[in-house]
């Protein structure tokens, strides 16, 4: 007898019980669960053919391998890389080692990034801003000298921040399999490492604007959208226009009443599934160009969210969970005994409401 | 049920006779007025006379400029966000060459402005600023306006100027001078 269909594999991601095909990953296992499970990913990019595996964000520890060989897997394994096995038990938040080395990876990634977030542009729409803030430390214990660069400009539109980079190879994976021709990559090795074009080269191709969008960090930003505005000072909506390139499907940010810049559409994960072509974003920002459908759902604890008012408004909990950390309990003095609400004497009781005092049936 | 100890029993038992007169009641309730007239007056002659606003006091903002006379903004928007009245908005531009002296950051606020009539004067503008820029002045308060257009205040009514620099005390126990020390009661 033959199985056709292929046997569903059970997986539990922190005592969630999940069954998925084979050949799936940790990581798209977690999210197959939800957001709160998730492990967060910084180089994994689920449309990109091959990414993954460098940022080790996604560590998560294996309690158990799978059914038939129930051993512990012996170091933390990166989800995003690491196929999913029947039987297996996945630890991501629940085991404080994972929570410790995510941590670390925290502190390394930010060893050379400028914290600049003042000044960048991607800063409220920034995978390593969410990364540090969900999993990070509120210091830093570095004091050497960062890694700086000068600001490249790649053509027209697209201007390069190495300093911000983080490595993630993204950008190097949209050119190879959105575009027909890469010109840029990342040149030398280990603390060495850049992204770069080699020679002063314009990244000139119909959809080189991707890698604006996919870049985690703000390393790769929009020349034309350069200090324009902030994202939560903008209003996202969703248009599509007939493209002859590409899905035309995309998102307008409004600052009032002008079009300030164009992106693809990011699904939950914050990855784009329809690329763009850079005739949608760079050269057509008039509201006339598009047919608008509607504003993007915003998750209601991003800063995006902030200041824009809606009747489904749910405040996010950032602040009620500090509130409850930093609480202190207050010695009260006051004689509580005073505070219970006085019982009228059963006399004068009766003659308001007699009914109250006859027994309950 | 009692919630304080000051209440007193009142009682309607007769009145003896001077309280019957009532004239023993009225002098000490005059001499009570009366006495008035010779303590400290409470009443500030302001805007003349300026009252000492206390070392926590939240009064005018200041963009202030670093200790090379640059501005400190870098137009990062967070006190907008911040801002739970909504009074704040800016506009970014980039720094030129030749404007280093200006600006301390690559970018900064081309135009910012307060709504002072938005202001709530909460203070949660100067927590959220990363880069110490925006401040709430202790010792002096947003001055009255007559007219509409006064309210809104640009870059030049809040960027502080180099020779009437802001220092707040880092310690809240030193009191901060008043504003004018001529004009303001020697009282206390």
């Amino acid at each position: 007898m033959e199985d056709v269909k292929p046997q569903l594999l059970k997986v539990t991601i922190d005592g969630i019980e999940v069954e998925v095909e084979p050949g799936t990953t940790i990581l798209q296992a977690a999210r197959k669960i939800g957001p709160e499970v998730a492990p967060p990913a910084m180089c994994y990019y689920q449309p990109l053919k091959g990414s993954g595996g460098k940022c080790r964000a996604c560590l998560v520890r294996v309690a158990a391998g799978s059914a038939k060989d129930p051993r512990p897997m012996p170091k933390l394994v990166a989800s995003c890389l690491t196929a999913v096995q029947d039987g297996m038990i996945v630890e991501n938040t629940t085991n404080p080692q994972v929570v410790d080395a995510r941590n670390g990876i925290v502190e390394f990634l930010l060893l050379n990034h400028p914290l600049d977030c003042p000044v960048c542009d991607q800063a409220g729409e920034c995978d390593l801003q969410n990364f540090a803030f969900d999993h990070g430390k509120v210091t830093t214990r570095y004091e050497e000298d960062r890694r700086t660069f000068e600001k490249h400009d790649l053509g027209p539109y697209i201007q390069l921040h190495m300093t911000r980079c983080i490595l993630c190879y993204r950008c190097v994976f949209t050119a190879d399999q959105i575009t027909n021709k890469r010109v840029h990559g990342v040149l030398g090795r280990g603390d060495a490492a850049e992204i770069g074009t080699y020679i002063e080269k314009a990244i000139d191709n119909d959809f080189s604007g991707n890698v604006i969008d996919v870049c985690p960090v703000g390393a790769l930003t929009d020349k034309t959208y350069r200090f324009k505005s902030r994202v939560w000072f903008s209003k996202p909506v969703d248009a599509h226009r007939d493209c002859p390139t590409c899905s035309g499907n995309v998102t307008l940010w409004y600052r009032g009443e002008e079009v300030i810049r164009v992106t693809a559409r990011k699904n939950e994960w914050n990855e784009v599934t329809e690329f763009i072509c850079n005739t949608c974003r760079f050269e057509t920002k008039k509201t006339s160009d598009w047919t608008i459908e509607g504003p993007t759902k915003i998750s209601r604890s991003s800063v995006i969210s902030a200041n824009k008012y809606r009747a489904d408004t749910i405040k996010p909990s950032f602040g009620q969970r500090l509130a409850a950390a930093e609480y202190k309990q207050i010695h009260d003095e006051r004689d509580t005994s005073q505070l219970q609400i006085e019982q009228l004497a059963p006399e004068r009781f009766a003659k308001v409401l007699p009914s109250a005092l006859e027994p309950e049936p | 049920m009692q919630l304080t100890n000051r209440a007193k029993q009142v009682s309607n038992k007769e009145m003896t006779l001077a309280e019957k007169m009532y004239l023993p009641a009225f002098f000490s309730g005059l001499g009570i007025t009366i006495s008035h007239l010779f303590k400290k007056k409470v009443t500030i002659q302001y805007p003349e006379v300026k009252k000492y606003l206390g070392p926590v006091y939240r009064g005018h903002h200041v963009l202030k400029r670093d200790e090379q006379g640059r501005e400190r903004c870098t137009a990062c928007g967070l006190c907008a966000v911040a801002c739970p009245a909504e009074a704040i908005s800016m506009v970014a531009a980039e720094r030129k060459k030749g404007e280093e002296n200006l600006y301390r950051e690559e970018k900064y606020a081309a135009v910012y402005e307060i709504n002072m009539l938005r202001c709530i004067f909460c203070g949660l503008c100067e927590e959220a600023c990363p880069k110490q820029a925006v401040y709430l002045r202790h010792d002096r308060m947003v001055p009255v306006f007559m007219e509409r257009d006064e309210v809104v205040y640009g870059k030049e009514r809040l960027v502080e100027k180099m020779d009437d620099r802001y220092v707040r005390a880092n310690n809240s126990e030193v009191k901060a001078t008043p504003t004018e020390p001529s004009l303001t009661r020697a009282a206390t």
